[in-house]
């Protein structure tokens, strides 16, 4: 397999807890641009997954590639952060003792460091950049509320809007519409094909209907490893597919 | 710049009212002790003078937990390892100026180095004998101990009661190493019998005063200093670490760095409060690094109200008067009543006195609004009106909790 034009590149990804393989030498390739749907049952090591991405946990083996050529398993959390790769927790997670707007202003590309952000004076275009996200996640009328007042669904919103604010290469959404009635389901899944034009998105969800509306190729996970690849249809249609989801 | 925001309309109006009645009692405390005849009935003692400047240290060293507390999450139960440190900066100046008035008559020698046999100064004593270092060492030793400290405890992401428990230990040690006579600082009796403060006497009712006036100005210096934290960038991310460490770190952001800033800033603050209480209270000795010293900060910050600015200042000011007045009427019970203040807080007054009278506040206006708007004929909720923000800086610091903050969300 080459790795060149691809965002995510992991081969023979193996993580173990207290000798409970989360993940059993997984392989997973998403080519630039592309979006991708996530299944499994619980404990298929979605999460874990995302943990190997994001840093917050180191493989015990396997390669984990960004980009092309970046040796993610190298870095910690914030420094694969500033290379492109944005985060949506399962449990959406905002910073509700702030305004929406202060949410996103920290979540703003730009420098990272503490005398910036110290001596740091809002900027026309920061302003013109905020307006820009708070109208795609719809949220421009609760500009100076806080956080904590959203209702969960809005809150699943102001969190992409903030991986929106960062700019990343990669977005990874961990069970965005969890919570959420029909109506917020099928625009999330609007916002997402939006965000997917220009951005490379692993989705994982658990919502088949919102899977099938997303249209995207779909990996199922089982025991720390794919199971099944390809169409909606292909994959639910797979005996093993199933068979995990169903029990034996 | 900053200043400029200071003065724009909307600023808030508690720090300004702070700052402004700080200054002003830098001013007129002073006069009423100095220029007041002591019949009047204006005139204030001088032990009131030094009694409050005492209150007025405290209130800095609580307002320095609550920027790392209050606003990040950390609840340090050694603070007061940094005021202490702080303290000996200054004490160690006081010493050198003693010079050869001591019992002993050694020009160059503290009277404890005489006693413990010392033949000539230590290394770390040199350039005590100016002022200009004994200040910057006052900011620096605080600040470089929380810095290395903070580098590796927040490096290796140790969080929660875990941290606590080893800034318990920090302080703990320095205790026991200061009380060891070899140490150089003259252990259990530590620094005392001092003279002159720039060439004052330290016992004279006009330095006395100065001192007093140079703590106000400094606590409002350090109000306002940490109001531009707080309303900085800086500071919404200070109070995103504290509500979501894990979100800032997947945002980019170095969660270490941004307690670690604050951590040192606090520690200097701390360290200031420190050298300004020696001259007051005339003595400086191992039992301010007593564990249980840091803990009554943190009680303190917790009766006025932590996650704000004003609030540890009022719990400081309040507690101690309130120990003065207790220890001279049931000493043997001022403890237990400290305890149930504590618990009472704890219980009662999650947010503190700031916190209470927001609320209180805040409902009132919800009813006055409820009111009017019945009158005029339209319904408003009085839920709605509520849930405007109150001026607390930090409106909702969470949960009072013994550890941190709220659960982090990590997935």
């Amino acid at each position: 397999m080459s790795k060149s034009n691809t965002i995510l590149y992991l081969d023979g990804v193996s993580v173990s807890f207290d000798g409970f393989r989360a993940i059993n030498s997984l392989s997973l390739v998403l080519d630039k641009g592309e979006m991708r749907a996530i299944i499994g049952p619980n404990g298929a090591g979605k999460t874990t997954m995302m943990d190997i991405v994001t840093g917050k946990t180191r493989p015990d083996e396997g390669e984990v590639f960004f980009d092309g050529e970046i040796d993610l398993t190298r870095h910690d959390e914030a420094e694969i952060a500033m290379m492109g790769i944005g985060r949506k927790f399962q449990k959406p997670t905002v910073f509700e003792s702030h305004t929406i707007e202060e949410n996103l202003m920290l979540a703003l590309k730009g420098p990272r460091s503490i005398f910036p952000a110290l001596f740091h004076r809002r900027s026309v275009a920061e302003a013109r950049q905020i307006d820009d996200i708070l109208g795609i996640i719809r949220l421009g009328s609760r500009r100076y509320d806080l956080a904590a007042n959203l209702s969960h669904g809005q809150k699943q919103w102001l969190e992409i809007g903030m991986l929106l604010a960062q700019d990343p290469k990669l977005l990874l959404v961990d069970e965005p519409v969890a919570g959420m009635t029909d109506a917020e389901t099928e625009e999330t899944a609007r916002l997402l094909k939006d965000i997917a034009r220009d951005h490379s998105v692993i989705v994982v969800e658990h919502d088949m209907h919102f899977v099938r509306e997303l249209g995207v190729k779909v990996t199922c996970l089982h025991e720390g490893s794919v199971l099944s690849e390809g169409t909606l249809d292909f994959v639910s249609a797979d005996e093993r597919v199933v068979e995990v989801y169903l029990g034996r | 710049m900053i200043t400029g925001r200071f003065f724009a309309a909307g600023a808030d109006r508690r720090i300004a009212i702070t700052i402004f009645i700080l200054l002003a009692v830098a001013i007129v405390v002073p006069v009423l002790n100095l220029a007041v005849a002591p019949t009047s009935a204006f005139y204030i003692p001088s032990y009131i003078v030094a009694l409050t400047g005492k209150y007025l240290c405290y209130a800095l060293l609580a307002l320095a937990l609550d920027l790392v507390w209050g606003y990040c999450g950390i609840l340090s139960l050694g603070h007061s390892a940094f005021f202490a440190l702080g303290g000996y900066a200054m004490g160690m100046y006081l010493m050198r100026q003693i010079g050869s008035r001591g019992v002993y008559g050694n020009p160059i020698l503290p009277d404890f180095m005489v006693f413990l046999n010392y033949k000539e100064l230590p290394w770390f004593w040199t350039g005590f004998d100016h002022f200009w270092f004994a200040a910057i060492m006052v900011l620096a030793v605080p600040g470089l101990l929380a810095f290395i400290f903070g580098w590796f405890a927040f490096r290796s992401r140790v969080t929660g009661v875990y941290l606590s428990i080893i800034t318990q230990a920090m302080t703990y040690a320095l205790l026991l190493a200061f009380f060891r006579n070899d140490m150089g600082f003259g252990g259990n009796n530590g620094l005392t019998d001092f003279k002159d403060i720039l060439g004052f006497n330290v016992q004279a009712d006009a330095t006395r005063s100065a001192l007093f006036a140079a703590s106000a100005v400094m606590l409002a210096f350090a109000v306002f200093v940490t109001w531009a934290i707080v309303g900085s960038k800086y500071g919404k991310l200070l109070m995103a670490v504290r509500d979501a460490e894990s979100r800032t770190r997947f945002l980019g952001w170095r969660a270490e760095n941004v307690k670690l800033f604050a951590f040192t800033v606090s520690a200097v603050m701390a360290g200031i409060a420190g050298a300004l209480y020696v001259p007051q209270v005339g003595i400086i000795n191992p039992g301010e690094f007593e564990p249980s010293n840091s803990i009554e900060v943190v009680i303190w910050a917790a009766v006025g109200g932590r996650g704000t600015i004003v609030g540890p200042i009022i719990g400081a000011l309040l507690v101690n008067a309130g120990k003065s007045w207790f220890t001279g009427v049931l000493p043997e019970l001022w403890l237990f009543a400290l305890g149930g203040l504590f618990v009472a807080v704890t219980l009662l007054l999650p947010k503190g006195i700031i916190g209470m009278w927001d609320s209180w506040r805040g409902n009132a206006k919800a009813l006055r609004a409820a009111s009017v708007a019945e009158e005029a004929g339209t319904k408003v909720g009085v839920a709605e009106a509520t849930s405007e923000p109150t001026r607390s800086p930090a409106r909702n610091p969470g949960e009072w909790s013994w550890s941190a903050t709220k659960p982090q969300a990590a997935e």
